[in-house]
């Protein structure tokens, strides 16, 4: 008996499918658990070691070796902040210190409501936009201090549902790698990245 | 400067839409793919020999020899590097997002030419916008028959899959992205007898080029190997992609054959330096490379030839720009960190070596620094690189400890009095250390607590207690 919902397993099941051998489907099946369960839970990688019939140690074993497999209980909205040469060289620090400031929330840790997780990351690849803070691993470019401080105060009175990467951009962005021209309509639902089959699809605006 | 747009044509050209099939079918696209399937394996390898492609992933390969090498065994696998971690690098991730029919194109032409009917698109985790606009492409081309079984009609099957990563920088290194691939720990490799030509993912032959390269092929079979290895410098053919990033006016992408200098680069493609500041350094080809300085390198063409020989290298295209109100300290710093943070942990030197580095790095800046830090921290960093020598002496599985040398090298050339100012003063002569206490790193007046930070910290590092032997 699976302890996954049966959407969950729908979905493992096709995961599976695309790769010629069962264990390749150990990352993406880590990030099933964590949607289910909002972290990497120990049950979580349990279930991912059947799935993929290989040991739970080696599950963990796997899951720690990547940074982002969470296996501490994680915010609903997971604040990376870059702060790798070039955007450290244009004040990544000083958008980090505003978060943590902002929010209470030194970075590595979550705020007690379970909403707010702060962290520091090494280069996101948006250093033509720096500096550079990704929600959920949704990104937003050319960050200042004080804009930083209104994402915090944002993300906690408005609370929404989808974090998408335009509408923050929009809202608390300036200067861009490059010119972003799609805009989608949907975006991440939990601190692991939103790709299918994660419940966002990358809906252009218009369609 | 140069005119010679391949692969941002499109994305110039149509701004708002170049990622959309229709666009891309109306400006020429898939008409390659369609003829590659007409083609024999010969016939390709030779092609994209002959236009001289060389890898954009960093390294700078033959694109052509490295498909020739590829083992008889089948099946084979192609794998495609869309793990862009380098810092400073922002490439990739503009062809994905904005022209990602390109890189699909390329990945047809690629499979045919080397008898693959799987291939991976392997895509940092950091980066899922960028997996969507590939995945919403890749549906349309299975759509349309163009991926699937028996592809534009023909008898070649050809599936895709796209895996996201987990955030380890070292899974770009192609040994590491297989083994990852695999479901396993992203940890390099041995090569040889681990060369992905022959022994690759799951132990089969597996091509693994980067999105760069790979967006290119449409273009060579378009033009013709003669035609498209005129654009070029030298034996340096095609255009690259430049992310240039930091302390200039116009940061960005952007495409250029080689050949111009470095003054041209920084000062009219990317505008200058902020504020009309001096030019301080830049790093010509992301973290790993050395750096260069102004007094020295500004009047440089930039050629893959002429870069090595001024010992440093083109890299992944990265080039970050730095002026004079830069602590080089705490940008060695902030570099070492980062490969600290993302050695795997599988040699001895890189591991300890590279968090030792940081932590003399961290203490100068602090103003904590002694006389014979500068010192020791060349004696570490030789215990990584031996002799500090560039292009270095492996004494690594893989390249990253190595390269964790390069700003130290930097700092020996360069800067060493603005080292020992520091040490001197007992504080960052640049008065950046300041802002670098707000950076909350309170841990810096606790060596012992670091330690143990740095080792929890790094979730792609040394291997954690109690986690047994490697899967
Ligand atoms: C530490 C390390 C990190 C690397 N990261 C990347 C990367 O993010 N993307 C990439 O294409 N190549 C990267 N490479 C180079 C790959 O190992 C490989 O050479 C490349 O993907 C081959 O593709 P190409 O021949 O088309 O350049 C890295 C190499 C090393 C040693
Ligand atoms: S050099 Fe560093 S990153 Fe490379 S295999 Fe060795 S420990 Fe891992
Ligand atoms: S250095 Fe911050 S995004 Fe690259």
């Amino acid at each position: 008996m699976s302890i996954w919902s049966e959407e969950t397993q729908v979905r493992a099941k096709e995961i599976i499918s695309r790769y010629p051998e069962k264990r390749s489907a150990v990352m993406p099946l880590l990030y099933l658990a964590m949607a289910e369960d909002g972290y990497l839970t120990d049950e979580g990688m349990e279930e991912v070691a059947l799935w993929v019939g290989i040991t739970p140690a080696q599950v963990r074993s796997v899951a720690s070796f990547y940074t982002m497999y969470k296996r501490e209980k994680t915010g609903r909205y997971l604040v990376s902040c870059c702060t790798s040469i070039s955007c450290m060289l244009l004040g990544g620090d000083d958008i980090l210190h505003a978060v943590e400031d902002e929010s209470g929330v030194p970075h590595g840790e979550t705020d007690d409501e379970g909403l707010l997780s702060v962290e520091h990351v090494e280069c996101i690849g948006a250093c033509g936009g720096a500096p550079a803070v990704q929600v959920n691993y949704e990104l937003i470019e050319g960050v200042t201090s004080e804009k930083a401080r209104d994402l915090v105060n944002w993300l906690r009175s408005a609370r929404p549902e989808v974090v998408n990467t335009d509408e923050m951009q929009e809202l608390f962005g300036g200067v861009r790698s490059f010119d972003w021209a799609v805009s989608e309509v949907d975006g991440a639902i939990g601190p692991y990245p939103a790709f299918q089959p994660l419940g966002t699809v990358g809906t252009e605006v218009g369609e | 400067m140069s005119a010679a747009l391949i692969v941002t044509r499109r994305m110039i050209d149509h701004p708002a839409d170049s990622h959309r099939i229709d666009v891309y079918e109306d400006t020429g696209g898939y008409v390659q793919a369609r003829r590659a399937v007409g083609m024999t394996r010969d016939e390709l390898v030779d092609t994209v020999k002959a236009s001289g492609l060389l890898g954009r992933g960093g390294a700078a390969f033959s694109a052509g020899l490295k498909w020739s090498f590829l083992a008889p065994a089948r099946p084979a696998y192609l794998v495609i590097n869309a793990d862009e971690s380098e810092p400073g690098t922002f490439k990739d991730r503009q062809l994905l997002e904005r022209d990602p029919h390109q890189m699909v194109e390329g990945i047809i032409i690629t499979a045919i030419a080397n008898e693959v009917h799987h291939a991976f698109i392997y895509i940092r985790g950091e980066y899922p916008k960028s997996a969507r606009r590939v995945q919403a492409a890749v549906d349309e081309a299975y759509a349309c028959g163009y991926l699937g079984s028996g592809i534009f009609g023909s008898d070649h099957d050809l599936e895709v899959t796209i895996h996201l990563g987990g955030g380890a920088y070292i899974c770009g290194e192609e040994t590491a992205l297989i083994n990852s691939l695999e479901g396993k720990r992203g940890e390099p490799r041995l090569k040889p007898p681990y060369f992905p030509a022959a022994k690759g993912l799951y132990m089969l032959p597996t091509i693994v080029n980067n999105v760069e390269t790979v967006s290119n092929l449409p273009h060579i079979l378009d033009m013709g190997a003669e035609e498209y290895g005129k654009v070029a410098h030298e034996t340096d053919t095609g255009t690259f992609l430049f992310s240039v990033s930091g302390h200039v006016n116009g940061p960005g992408n952007y495409e250029l054959a080689h050949g111009i200098t470095w003054r041209e680069l920084i000062y009219e493609v990317a505008g200058g330096i902020r504020d009309d500041r001096k030019l301080k350094a830049w790093i010509p080809g992301g973290a790993s490379a050395p750096w260069f300085v102004p007094a020295q390198h500004l009047d440089l063409e930039i050629t893959k030839e002429a870069t090595e020989g001024a010992g440093s290298m083109l890299g992944s295209g990265a080039v970050i720009v730095m002026d004079e109100t830069t602590c080089t300290v705490r940008a060695a710093e902030r570099l070492v960190r980062f490969f600290a943070h993302e050695s795997c942990g599988q040699c001895t030197p890189c591991r300890e070596g590279t968090t030792w580095m940081e932590m003399i790095l961290r203490r100068i800046e602090e103003g904590q620094g002694r006389e014979v830090d500068l010192d020791l921290l060349l004696d570490v960093s030789d215990g990584i690189s031996i002799g500090l020598a560039w292009p270095p002496k492996m004494t690594t599985i893989c390249p990253l400890g190595p390269s964790a040398v390069s700003p130290v090298i930097a700092l020996r050339d360069y800067f060493r009095d603005e080292v020992m100012e520091h040490v001197r003063l007992g504080r960052c002569p640049l008065g950046t250390a300041a802002r670098g206490a707000s950076n909350s790193e309170t841990d810096i007046d606790r060596p012992e607590v670091l330690a143990v930070e740095t080792r929890r910290e790094r979730g792609s590092g040394g291997r954690p207690p109690g986690e047994g032997s490697p899967a």
